[in-house]
């Protein structure tokens, strides 16, 4: 018998993978880039015999091209690569967002820009993952700290993606991409999976596009029948292109609106010691691991610090800020970037809160001393 | 004349967008025709296209259909396929979406052998963008950005196909529209990858650069310089300066690609 949760020992990529897998994923493209590499090679040895599909593109335009086009067929879908991919990947997540189709992009971050460093880690493409396509666009953007938690947030943004008809991009460290640590693996029976919306309607009447600002309409796979038209051009309701300052509008609207009237069921945040916090640290991915040492270290030494973690960086938590500025803390962001997330911070603290950006682009992990003695600094 | 392949038009998309002239409109008739004697499901039918002028065909037809991004309709073709083999997949491509921004996805999708049937509109220029020139734009023509005459040597996008692995590969023109539709047909029959290269006549862009003002030019130059491959094969014609072939300019047997993949399937479910 199956246990309900099996503790296994497993690398980020990996957890990554199989996650996608147990989301009910079936089909891979990619191409090999360092440090992603692993999840196409899971991909590569699982997927076959679960009747799923693998194919190794010429490089990473065709790889989310062919990725798209499995997802309008019905399949769930994904590829996974880093910084210089991921570049070259941008024009067709825009496709993607506007023809709403779902699929996930797992973006493990490297050293940049350019070739950069291909082994070291980095948290350079959090703007990247935001306003990497061109033109206003949803964007929902998912980081994990932990190899248990990308198992978890992966097959979260599987199921986003779906809900919302979107691509979703999970941001994965390097360190934690290759880092080997205990899964706290369900049964995948037990997982609670979404399917994307699919029409009940008669032909004549169904509007893959349509729907209010905040609606996520019904789409039909490619070979059920309703003979839809996608096209990157913007579109009516039906799928026609349009050139109607109307129909661009609410489209744009919708695009960006469905994303946003429903926050709430997207980020996601931790909050840890915050009841009595003189002082706060908001970080992500593998940086709140330091974080968290200096925080604990913080408080042993009577400097009592909270500390805020979101796993959802795009639509970014602005409540938790909201609530830290409200109480009057002044707010410190360590980020392997010279100051991405920070300017999210500074745009919701408005001047209430002092904040405090701690940077590192040298290749290396925080150590929880420096982040404490940026504490102890004060603001 | 066959009087039904409106039903395969999305009548409310038109009047369409091209220029008074363009042969894309019969090049796309053809591609319907060819569609009703090839009889396929209906939803089992699958149009895939890039972006120019000639892919905007894609949405004036009456089946699934995605426009998708400039060069790359042949990967997200090759996705559909590979996720659904039972799907019939046709792919609309311009001479530049095909050759010069999609040409490294040509020569692979050749490689694999996947099973689409690919219809390159050869109008030998950018229509969309005003007239630039494309990597099929013959030596001398003239271009808005070779305005002293094309400079680079151009591609035969047949041989190319042919070359990287193709098992179908035919030209025609939208003069011989006949032979076009007989070529879309053993195209789409072909298990495997079929490019058949449209030459088609682009008056707007090209032909009042190039001293072809009329659309009727245009087609006349098609009938002088097209020449039956199997007439240069009989010996019975040699092709002179400037001129080209047409026909089934090469086919060949080798394993399909989605096929090659349930052999993976297998090896994959004995471990
Ligand atoms: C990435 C990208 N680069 C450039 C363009 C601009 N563009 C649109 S169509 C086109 C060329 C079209 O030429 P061709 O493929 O021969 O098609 P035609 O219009 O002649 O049918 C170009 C360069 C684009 N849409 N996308
Ligand atoms: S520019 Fe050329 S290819 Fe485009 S519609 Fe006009 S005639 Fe046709
Ligand atoms: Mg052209």
């Amino acid at each position: 018998m199956r246990k309900p949760i099996e503790i296994r020992l497993m690398q980020g990529n990996e957890a990554c993978a199989q996650a996608a897998l147990d989301a009910g994923v079936r089909f891979f493209a990619g191409y090999p880039i360092t440090p992603s590499t692993e999840i196409a090679e899971w991909m590569a040895r699982e997927l076959p015999a679960l009747g799923g599909k693998f194919i190794q593109m010429e490089d990473e335009i065709a790889s989310i091209s062919a990725v798209i086009g499995a997802s309008l067929t019905g399949a769930k879908a994904m590829t996974a690569t880093s910084g210089p991919g991921f570049s070259l990947m941008q024009e067709n997540i825009g496709y993607a967002c506007m023809i709403e189709i779902p699929c996930l992009i797992v973006n493990v971050q490297r050293g940049g820009p350019s070739t950069g460093r291909p082994t070291a880690p980095a948290q350079g493409d959090v703007m990247q993952s935001r306003w990497g396509t061109h033109g206003d666009h949803p964007a929902i953007v998912i980081t994990p700290w932990s190899v248990d938690e990308t198992y978890y947030l992966t097959v979260k943004a599987v199921n986003l993606a779906e809900r919302f008809r979107t691509p979703v991009i999970l941001l994965l460290d390097e360190v934690i991409a290759h880092l080997r640590e205990d899964v706290r693996k369900p049964d995948p029976r037990k997982l609670k999976l979404l399917e994307r919306p699919r029409p009940s309607r008669d032909r004549n009447r169904f509007r893959p596009f349509g729907g209010a600002l905040d609606e996520v309409p019904p789409i039909a796979d490619i070979g059920m029948g309703y003979r839809c038209n996608y096209t990157g051009l913007v579109h009516d309701e039906a799928g026609h292109p349009s050139n109607s300052p109307e129909v661009t509008d609410q489209l744009i609207r919708r695009l960006v609106g469905k994303v946003e009237a429903r926050r709430e069921e997207i980020v996601h945040w931790e909050e840890t010691f915050m009841e009595d916090a003189q002082v706060v640290v908001l970080a992500y991915g593998c940086s709140a691991r330091s974080a968290m040492r200096a925080v604990k270290t913080a408080r042993t030494q009577g400097l009592r610090a909270g500390m805020i973690r979101p796993t959802t960086l795009w639509p970014f938590p602005d409540k938790a800020v909201e609530k830290a500025a409200a109480m009057g803390l002044p707010v410190l962001v360590p980020e392997m970037n010279l100051g991405q997330i920070v300017l999210e911070v500074e745009r919701l603290a408005a001047g209430r809160v002092p904040v405090k950006r701690l940077s590192r682009v040298d290749g290396q992990l925080f150590t929880p001393d420096e982040i404490l003695a940026a504490l102890k600094e004060g603001f | 004349m066959p009087s039904d392949i409106i039903r395969y038009f999305r009548e409310e998309m038109l009047p369409h967008i091209w220029c008074p002239g363009c042969g894309n409109g019969i090049v796309l008739r053809d591609i319907a025709v060819a569609l009703e004697r090839l009889n396929l499901p209906r939803d089992k039918v699958v149009i895939v296209s890039g972006i120019g002028c000639s892919s905007r065909a894609a949405t004036y037809l009456d089946f699934d259909t995605v426009h998708t991004t400039h060069g790359r309709a042949l990967p997200f073709a090759t996705g559909i396929k590979m996720a659904k083999p039972d799907l019939h997949v046709f792919v609309i491509m311009g001479d530049g979406d095909a050759s010069a921004i999609g040409g490294n996805h040509l020569i692979h999708a050749c490689r694999r052998n996947i099973d689409l049937t690919a219809i390159v509109f050869n109008n030998s220029i950018y229509g969309m963008t005003g007239g630039q020139y494309s990597p099929l734009t013959a030596m001398g023509k003239k271009a808005t950005t070779a305005p002293y005459g094309m400079f680079e040597p151009s591609f035969d996008i047949c041989r190319v196909a042919e070359a990287s692995g193709a098992t179908f590969v035919g030209r025609s023109t939208t003069y011989h529209n006949q032979l076009l539709i007989r070529l879309i047909v053993e195209g789409a029959e072909n298990k495997g990858f079929s490019l058949i290269e449209a030459v088609t006549h682009c008056p707007t862009s090209y032909g009042r650069r190039n001293k072809l003002p009329a659309p009727s030019d245009m087609v006349r130059w098609q009938k002088e310089n097209a020449v039956l491959i199997n007439k240069i094969r009989d010996g019975a014609a040699q092709l002179k300066e400037g001129q080209f072939t047409i026909g089934v300019l090469h086919r060949h047997e080798a394993t399909e690609f989605t096929e090659a993949y349930m052999e993976v399937v297998r090896r994959a479910r004995k471990q």
